[in-house]
């Protein structure tokens, strides 16, 4: 195994080689024994100082990374776009370059926009961690479910994971996509077809519009949250669906799709869960799920980036 | 250069009889001793004295576990290569034990200090000792100083001191390396 990563910058699952992934995952496992400990903290990055730059609202990504740059000693500072300078015109540039002008040695980012990490990375000088852009990639995740589903099911070769909903406006889908074929399992992406984007299948995953076959072909599925919030881009455009409760009648995992499928695979859930939408209540608490698992393993699968990152951060 | 044998088989089994013995003196039933290996050669020794410790005396209940002290080291980002870490496997709290701490070698100490860094996370011992197999003299960095000693050996800084197991986990043999432009 490589002792170090062939990036400097994490902003997307495409950019890893499968060695990385693996890498990553051995000092995830580390980690997660870590955070397991009695006192759950490694001085290893205490003399780097992290910006934490969160363009677009977050809870759970948010709260993870902070904690594992915590467990690891590292010095943050954090930033949201509310109540900052970006509401009074300033641009992203200028925002980061002021940041970066008080000694940061990485940045943690946010971003409504795709491809705002690489612009950061093109015009600054600093190690950059893409933390979700837009409905572009969002690699920790990526990586998180991978793990979860490893610890569960054993190596990914040939295992079958299923994407089920909204996968046009997520990140953590094409993240997914990305990370489980790199390993090489099979994915297929399971929705209605107003979600299912043009040509996806270029990527190497299959398409499946029924919920029931989708589940009785996985032995993982992943189910996504409907984004709401992305779904009118454009006053112009029409709805992908034509309300909450023909989604859910279609889309939504319970247990009578399983009944019929004869098979429950592994659950996870990226978070936030709407609850009785996309999952009912029942399977999301089930044995089957590993939703709060995938939670733990975050923060360990993102001490495990920015370690393996720092390393190249040279004095 | 042919490397030099500095312990074969046999004063290697010796050794590791007599530094069992000299554990059982100062530790009498070891009901409040731990032993620490560290990762990844100090846990292969460790495994062997605990082993032995059982045949010659079947009573004892001693503790062991296995350190990694990778996220503890200095020199994290002043090395080429992130080095690969392993795992630390102690399912016990140290607090007001007695630790014995177990590594192959000691040349620079900073492993050692390391350590102690790392099982602070288990607890706070009631004290700490050092059991090496070899210990290179005056290379020292930081001031440590082991309990039990195998074999104190001279060496200089470019040279190095292979501990080599058999696949089982048997005492083979220690080697003293010296690079061919020396």
């Amino acid at each position: 195994m490589n002792n170090s990563l062939s990036v400097k910058h994490l902003l997307g699952i495409k950019q890893l080689t499968s060695e990385d992934i693996q890498l990553i995952f051995h000092h995830a496992e580390k980690f997660k024994k870590v955070i397991n400990q009695p006192i759950k903290k490694v001085p290893s990055l205490r003399d780097i100082t992290i910006a934490n730059l969160f363009f677009e609202n977050s809870t759970r990504t948010k709260l993870s990374f902070e904690l594992a740059e915590k467990r690891l000693s590292a010095d943050i500072i954090n930033f949201s776009a509310s109540g900052s300078s970006v509401k009074k015109g300033e641009t992203l540039i200028d925002t980061v370059n002021n940041i970066l002008s008080m000694k940061i040695d990485m940045v943690v980012m946010r971003h409504s926009s795709p491809g705002a990490p690489h612009f950061l990375k093109e015009n600054t000088d600093t190690v950059i961690v893409n933390a979700g852009d837009g409905t572009h990639e969002h690699p920790t995740q990526g990586l998180l479910d991978s793990f979860s589903i490893r610890e569960k099911l054993g190596d990914l070769k040939g295992k079958k994971i299923a994407i089920v909903g909204d996968i046009k406006h997520s990140r953590v889908a094409l993240s997914n996509i990305f990370c489980l074929l790199k390993q090489g399992a099979e994915v297929k992406v399971c929705g209605p077809a107003t979600l299912i984007p043009k040509h996806i299948e270029e990527l190497g995953v299959t398409v499946e519009y029924d919920l029931v076959k989708a589940v009785q072909w996985a032995d993982a599925v992943n189910m996504l949250r409907i984004q709401l919030e992305r779904q009118a881009d454009s006053e112009l455009e029409v709805a992908n669906f034509p309300s909450l409760r023909e989604y859910s009648k279609l889309y939504q995992l319970n247990n009578e799709v399983l009944i019929k499928a004869k098979r429950t695979p592994l659950i996870l859930h990226p978070g936030p869960i709407n609850r009785g939408v996309e999952i009912t209540s029942e399977l999301a608490d089930s044995e089957k799920s590993v939703i709060l698992e995938q939670v733990e393993n975050g923060v360990a699968i993102r001490m495990a980036v920015i370690y393996l990152l720092a390393s190249h951060i040279k004095r | 250069m042919t490397p030099k044998v500095l312990l074969d088989k046999k004063l290697f089994e010796l050794i590791i009889n007599r530094l069992c013995y000299q554990l059982i003196e100062n530790h009498d039933d070891f009901s409040n001793t731990v032993l620490i290996g560290i990762q990844p050669r100090g846990v292969i020794l460790a495994d062997l004295i605990f082993k032995r410790l059982k045949e010659i005396s079947p009573k004892i209940a001693l503790q062991f576990g296995a350190l990694d002290i990778t996220f503890f080291r200095d020199d994290f980002r002043r090395r080429e290569d992130p080095v690969l870490a392993n795992s630390t496997k102690i399912d016990f709290l140290i607090e007001d034990k007695k630790v014995i701490l177990v590594d192959d070698v000691l040349f620079t100490g900073r492993t050692i200090r390391s350590a102690f860094d790392a099982l602070l996370a288990f607890g706070r011992p009631d004290s700490i000792e050092l059991l090496v197999l070899i210990e290179r003299r005056f290379s020292l960095q930081v001031p440590v100083r082991p309990e039990y000693i195998g074999k104190s050996v001279d060496s200089i800084a470019s040279q190095r001191v292979l501990v080599k197991w058999k696949s089982n986990g048997e005492p083979d043999k220690v080697i003293l390396h010296t690079s061919i432009d020396e």
